[in-house]
């Protein structure tokens, strides 16, 4: 065994390993806080890869010839090459690599649901475990967050142009990136007093630390984009103020409105739609005794829904002291939309799963607060328009769960704010904006991405949205933006 | 930044300050607020924008020291700065262009009915004022509401004006008649009392309620409202609405729904507050 160290194997020269030593390893796990310590407090739950366990796993990459991984990854990270460069020891050229392609690798190689993207398409997963490309981009980034001194980017020529980015979430810093990439003088105008959107307000402490989204902020103020908090389109100004005093403008506000689940009782104390829990916990700190900001703590919560945002409220809760904190989703496990990783640490912290269960009222007491959840057991009949099989109600199942909370993460839908005031940009029957192949609405020089077009989706979707929007926006700056050709996203589901 | 350039102490409890907001002074119409941030840490809190100077690109906050946060904020002077206002959120007040209003406010509130009364003298609406507090110190934007028309003062121990509620001299301006329309804002019993009292009447009663909220854009849905049964958002759909279709009852409850951690806050503000002094 060779010595295990970035230094040593970029001193070493050494030729590749065979394939056959490559197979022989096995998938390292991420080392993480303790199940039970970290159910209590809000401190990143992974703690990332060694410099010893990232080299191992980079041996375990087989540089396929035809390497499915890239395209298995919406904003087409050259994953074995840096991977490659990692196993060789040049870890900066490893996060040139990454970073050339990815504006925000801190960030996925936290939150993207990596099992459903280019996991599953690596070749390693056909006969084991997929190399753990999600780990392995998280080191690299975070070793170049750590180490920002040695990246000396020449500065772009200025193009003269500017570009007015609205929402600072995932899909807004990514165009941010790759514009001032290009020389564009970019402005990125945010409705909440901080930049990241979702990152900040929405996604945990403990899943992604808020210092390293502050860092990846500064480094796009450091390259020279502009953020102006406070400023709410559709209301500080219009989109077509806007259009008229920027050469190009990127609309990425996310779908910033919450769907309840409109049952009885939902506006008892108590009841929170995640938007509320997390923005209350996250973005103003609640989760320090100290903080001006309150929040209420149950002692048993039950949060409704099964994605991403159903467990980082889940979670949240427990770490908030729930002593029970129960996962109300009305299809079974097989369905569940979150990450695989969130729902096996979730389980690990001690939440409870009542799955094939919806919720049919919020009970309270006689001074408005909840006092339970009140839910019917559901089976899983014919397959719906999703594809997946339909949950039906179980007549005279109900059953109460006595609660505190009622945390509602059951999905967002357009916030009509910005829409209402560009009478020429076209939407559709949801509220999500329409755009052609481009990625351009119907107002010239107007793009859209994220989920402001898609509908509720991940972080990563919107990411290669902003990339994509970036390069036409780009395209079009220059006058070369060809004819839309390719077939506009699918509609939302609706929720 | 937002410097504060002016700062007034309108009631023992009240506090004008007079911010920077440039791009809010330009373009906020009646009805309107915004949610300020004090600093690094604070919570974000939603105001009236109560009057505004274009020129000097200015707006006037009218805030009722009732909490650790509204304290803190009243503490402020002139020179000190605000971090972040956002705004001007909420939908403008829907101003008639003609007829008679009768603008009620209670306590802080009147600084809520002022840009309203101020705009519909402006369309040319006769307007008349009924406003109140506890006792004659209590009693804010009397001056600033005359320039809009008649003004009744009403006051709880008959130290100034007329002894009583408010809701008693708007009971007699209903028995008058000819009023088309009445805005009444103020603490949620004073506007459910102004609301039921003109329901017989069938005068048309908007009130503006200030339900809690963190962004004002209606991302969060804390500051939902049951307007005719129906859950709304003070936020975006308001602050505004049909006092006679409010739930009154829900709002005072939801209201509640942070006292302990309030008065704690409240405590410890205090505390501090006079270690610091």
């Amino acid at each position: 065994m060779d010595d295990l160290t970035l230094s040593a194997r970029a001193a070493a020269h050494a030729e590749p390993l065979p394939k056959k030593e490559r197979m022989k390893i096995q998938r390292g796990s991420m080392p993480e806080q303790d199940a039970m310590a970290r159910a209590r407090n809000f401190a990143e739950v992974n703690l990332g890869y060694t410099e010893q366990l990232a080299i191992m796993e980079a041996d375990r990459c087989l540089q396929c010839p035809k390497p499915y991984c890239i395209d298995g990854c919406p904003v087409s990270v050259n994953i074995p090459n840096f991977i490659r460069l990692l196993g060789e020891g040049d870890v900066k050229g490893a996060a040139d690599s990454l970073l050339g392609d990815n504006a925000l690798p801190c960030v996925t190689g936290r939150v993207c649901p990596q099992e459903t993207q280019c996991e599953q398409v690596c070749l390693r997963a056909k006969t084991g475990t997929p190399v753990a490309i999600g780990y392995l981009e998280r080191f690299v980034a975070d070793w170049a967050i750590n180490n920002r001194d040695v990246f000396t980017a020449a500065k772009p020529a200025p193009s003269g142009k500017k570009v007015a980015i609205i929402g600072s979430g995932p899909a807004g810093l990514t165009a941010a990136g790759e514009l001032t990439k290009h020389g564009h003088k970019v402005t990125i105008f945010e409705a909440f007093h901080a930049a990241g959107g979702v990152l900040i307000y929405g996604i945990p402490e403990f899943r992604l630390p808020k210092d390293i989204v502050q860092k990846e902020v500064d480094r796009l103020v450091a390259d020279g984009v502009e953020i102006r908090p406070n400023s709410i389109i559709g209301k500080t100004y219009t989109l077509p103020e806007l259009r008229a005093e920027f050469d190009a403008v990127f609309v990425a506000v996310g779908a910033g409105l919450p769907v309840f689940m409109n049952v009885p009782g939902e506006n008892l104390k108590g009841v929170y739609s995640a938007n509320e829990y997390l923005t209350r916990v996250n973005l103003m700190g609640a989760y320090n005794p100290d903080s001006n900001t309150p929040v209420l703590h149950g002692q048993r919560v039950a949060v409704v829904g099964g994605g991403n945002v159903a467990m980082d409220s889940v979670r949240t809760a427990r770490r908030l002291g729930a002593a029970e904190a129960v996962c109300v989703y009305r299809r079974s496990r097989t369905e569940l939309p979150a990450r695989s990783e969130e729902v096996h640490h979730a389980e690990q912290e001690g939440v409870r799963f009542e799955f094939l269960t919806a919720p049919v009222e919020v009970l309270g007491d006689e001074k408005g607060w909840v006092t339970g959840l009140k839910c019917i057991r559901m089976e899983l009949g014919e397959p719906d328009a999703s594809g997946r099989r339909r949950p039906v109600e179980i007549p005279g199942s109900e059953f109460v769960f006595p609660c505190e909370m009622v945390v509602v993460a059951i999905g967002t839908r357009s916030n009509p704010l910005l829409t209402s005031t560009s009478p020429d940009l076209r939407i559709n029957k949801w509220g999500y904006i329409e755009i052609d192949g481009n990625l351009e609405t119907s107002m010239d020089g107007v793009f859209a991405g994220g989920d402001i077009v898609r509908g509720a989706a991940t972080v990563i979707l919107a990411m290669g949205d902003g990339k994509k929007a970036a390069r036409n926006i780009d395209a079009y700056l220059r006058g070369d933006l060809p004819s839309p050709v390719e077939v506009p996203l699918e509609a939302p589901a609706a929720h | 930044m937002h410097p504060i350039v002016a700062r007034s102490q309108l009631s023992p409890n009240v506090t004008r300050l007079v911010v920077e907001a440039p791009r809010i002074a330009e373009i906020r119409q009646p009805g309107q607020f915004v949610i300020v941030r004090r600093g690094p840490g604070a919570e974000r809190i939603p105001l009236t924008i109560a009057d505004v100077d274009k020129s000097a690109g200015t707006i006037s906050l009218v805030i009722q020291a009732i909490g650790a946060s509204t304290s803190e904020l009243t503490t402020l002077q002139v020179g000190d700065a605000i971090t972040d206002v956002a705004g001007p959120l909420g939908r403008p007040t829907e101003l008639l262009e003609a007829g008679h209003a009768v603008c009620v406010g209670g306590g802080v509130g009147t600084a809520v009915v002022y840009p309203i009364a101020q705009a519909l003298a402006r369309n040319g609406v006769k307007v008349t004022s009924v406003i109140g507090g506890r006792s004659k110190e209590w009693v804010i934007y009397e001056d600033e509401l005359r320039a809009a028309g008649d003004v009744i003062v009403c006051t709880d121990d008959g130290s100034y004006g007329r002894h009583g509620f408010v809701t008693e001299a708007l009971k007699d301006l209903c028995e008058a008649g000819g009023i088309d329309e009445v805005f009444a804002v103020g603490p949620v019993p004073m506007m459910r009392a102004c609301s039921e009292l003109t329901r017989p009447y069938g005068i048309k009663t908007t009130v503006s309620l200030n339900s809690i909220m963190i962004d004002g854009t209606g991302m969060c849905g804390g500051c939902r409202v049951a307007i005719d049964g129906k859950s709304q958002y003070a936020c975006v759909d308001g602050p505004e609405f049909d006092g006679h279709k409010v739930d009154f009852r829900l709002l005072a409850d939801r209201l509640t729904t942070y006292r302990e951690f309030e008065q704690a806050a409240l405590e410890r503000w205090q505390a501090s507050h006079a270690e610091a002094h």
